[in-house]
């Protein structure tokens, strides 16, 4: 019974860990943001509080918490309050089977860097995915306002059109790891990282995660020219909060989820002599990615919604099934012939297929223009 | 062994009530959550019962994928808005006949089979995890597993052939 | 079924945060709701018309196709894990399976299913 009661402190202060980190994380990635955005726009961005404006994401908390909170009149209150709570709530469990480093011994007794390694892992990213996009469709249809309903629903079709490419992005690091659970597929990029191998399905998972999680250019519900602000139009205060914190953790969850599918996670040079370079790495990684996702999002306009659509399903959907079938044929020659130098051949075909496909579905994406 | 009855219990309770709340919710949205719900609350038993990938795929397919098309399909039909409609004189009878006879049935097969219900079995290390599934369903199973590209296709081709007259204006 | 218990834990943690980041804007911002405000949000011109309208059936076609797709995704999941071991024999009993899929796909597209005007 002591024992139960040390695993579930261990629990508990590891939930903490990861979802106080993933709040911290958030206030800093909106700061980080903002100033890496007005670098690209020749400003300086939010520098009134604290030194260089450190203390603004705490002074916008503040604003937030004393905030008027409006619910329309004609809203399904309860789906209004319960919104954002189950929008929020997948967004911070989504990390619970990613290694943020690899074991390490504290207290005498040897601490995990995981939640849990589930044997089904990535299966359980894609259910939590999954549930996630309830929060926004019902956020839309309880407004009570056209152009929330018409927001949320448009977001839901988007999500659930950009999470096949996702899904199959996932089964690259499977094949090549022969693993569902992410602790597996991180030990098996020991010496390779699976990018090399994967480069057109790290591309695709990309893209498909910028979709996911309503990040430019394809930031329909920020489309303010059409939907004003598409979902949560109707919120404000905390329950805005939440929406924003949401969309926020998720973009640090995805970059997370792409470093461990494709970029080693927490591994790195002499990273098994001092395992305490793993979260330091791993954090590194993600703020790479978070950088490229303000990156992206200084440089591309927001695309239509239509070709978004297109875009979704004639592009990136039939692309991730040729580079799933065809890491399965490299690995499949691997077998044969037993020479791991055939795994070289996944990363040239599929770049070629990739060029092939692209060049044929351009006209079709673009074909909207009438 | 009392912890996994206490949760079965927990359990059954979460899926009825959210099943009778499904039938009782006046609104078609409620409907669909309280049907997530039980969805999740099924997951659950099967992840008791040892089978973590069915679990999962419960919840991808059903309280995710399915439950989608179903709040689409009530957004599109306004159903959420639209009031009790009066029902015809031979609905409730024949609602309470049907239950009934489901009941009838069910304390039929309780009782006749009550001492020949097949014990527990102790769950092997490893059961139930992907690979297994894989296993087994790639090899022993291959035709029904081809068979369901085909159900797919059909269902695919039915959904495109219901809606194509509204595409094509 | 253990490795479960702490996600549940993780779970019920992050829900207490969410719902006390609700309590918290309801205790501490004011309230003072009028008519106007409850109007629903228009961009400032008097809200016409009821909110919910009903939804394009496009929609409900996106939502079949991904249902098929999500599927034939989870079924990948397995068989990737195996794959190894399955060798020539898992590589064309899937390629069978999704060249039907594919000549679904096509259909779709040939029949503008994928098309959004």
């Amino acid at each position: 019974m002591i024992m139960d009661w040390a695993l579930l402190t261990e629990w508990t202060i590891k939930s903490l860990v990861l979802i106080f980190g993933l709040i911290g994380g958030f206030a800093y990635l909106t700061l980080f943001e903002r100033k890496v955005l007005a670098r690209f726009q020749v400003r300086i961005g939010p520098n009134r509080a604290g030194p260089h404006g450190i203390l603004q994401p705490i002074a916008d908390a503040i604003k937030l918490i004393f905030k008027e909170e409006l619910i329309p009149a004609k809203a399904d209150k309860i789906i209004f309050i319960v919104a954002p709570i189950i929008t929020v709530i997948p967004a911070l469990i989504i990390l619970a089977v990613v290694p943020f480093g690899p074991d390490i011994r504290l207290f005498g007794r040897t601490i995990t860097l995981y939640i849990s390694d589930l044997n089904v892992a990535v299966l359980y990213i894609m259910s939590v995915t999954s549930i996630s996009v309830y929060g926004i469709v019902l956020a839309g249809w309880s407004s009570n306002n056209k152009y929330a309903t018409l927001g949320g629903i448009r977001s839901t079709a988007q999500m659930i059109s950009y999470e096949l490419a996702l899904g199959l992005g996932f089964v690259g690091p499977i094949l090549l790891s022969g693993s569902l659970s992410l602790v597996g597929i991180v030990d098996a990029q020991k010496n390779v990282w699976f990018f090399l191998y994967q480069p057109v399905g790290a591309f695709i998972f990309w893209v498909a995660n910028l979709a996911e999680v309503n990040r430019a250019p394809f930031d329909m519900p920020e489309a303010e020219q059409e939907l004003t602000a598409g979902y949560h139009t109707e919120y404000s205060g905390m329950k805005f909060a939440l929406f924003f914190m949401a969309e926020y953790i998720k973009m640090i969850a995805v970059s997370a989820i792409a470093v461990t599918l494709f970029f080693g996670g927490y591994r790195g040079p002499l990273v098994d002599q001092f395992p305490v370079l793993g979260p330091l790495y791993f954090l590194i990684k993600v703020v790479a990615f978070l950088y490229l996702m303000v990156w992206v999002r200084a440089t591309l306009p927001r695309i239509r919604y239509d070709r978004l659509m297109a875009f979704g399903w004639k592009l990136l959907f039939p692309i991730s099934l040729g580079n799933v079938l065809l890491t399965a044929v490299g690995i499949g020659l691997v077998g044969i012939t037993g020479n791991n130098l055939w795994l070289w051949f996944i990363p040239v075909s599929t770049i070629l297929f990739f060029l092939l496909v692209s060049h044929f579905a351009q006209g079709a994406v673009a074909g909207g223009n009438k | 062994m009392s912890i996994d009855i206490i949760l079965f219990l927990g359990l059954a309770v979460v899926a009825i009530l959210s099943a009778a709340g499904m039938l009782f919710s006046r609104n078609a949205i409620y409907s669909a959550l309280f049907l997530i719900i039980n969805f999740s609350a099924i997951a659950v038993y099967y992840l008791i019962l040892g089978a973590p990938f069915i679990a999962l795929t419960q919840i991808t397919v059903y309280a995710g994928a399915i439950m989608v098309l179903f709040i689409f399909v009530i957004m599109l039909l306004g159903a959420e808005q639209t009031g009790r409609t009066p029902a015809s004189w031979w609905m409730r009878p024949l609602g309470m006949g049907l239950g009934a006879l489901l009941i009838l049935e069910s304390l039929y097969l309780i009782f006749t089979h009550l001492h020949s219900f097949p014990q527990p079995i102790e769950i092997i290390d490893g059961f139930g995890n992907p690979g297994q599934v894989g296993e087994i369903l790639f090899d022993k199973y291959v035709l029904p597993f081809e068979i369901i590209s085909l159900l797919l296709l059909v269902a695919m081709i039915g959904a495109i052939v219901l809606t194509k007259k509204k595409m094509k204006r | 079924m253990s490795e479960y218990l702490p996600i549940v834990v993780l779970l019920i943690l992050s829900a207490f945060v969410a719902g006390a980041a609700i309590a918290l804007g309801h205790l501490f911002g004011p309230h003072h709701p009028t008519e106007r405000k409850s109007l629903p949000y228009e961009s400032g011109m008097t809200p016409f018309g009821p909110g919910a309208r009903r939804m394009p059936v496009r929609f409900y076609l996106i939502a079949v196709l991904f249902i098929l797709f999500d599927i034939e995704t989870v079924f990948f999941l397995p068989w990737a894990v195996v794959f190894r071991k399955l060798g020539l024999f898992g590589l064309i009993e899937m390629l069978i399976f999704v060249m039907v899929l594919v000549v679904g796909f096509l259909y779709a597209w040939e029949k503008g299913a994928l098309e959004w005007e």
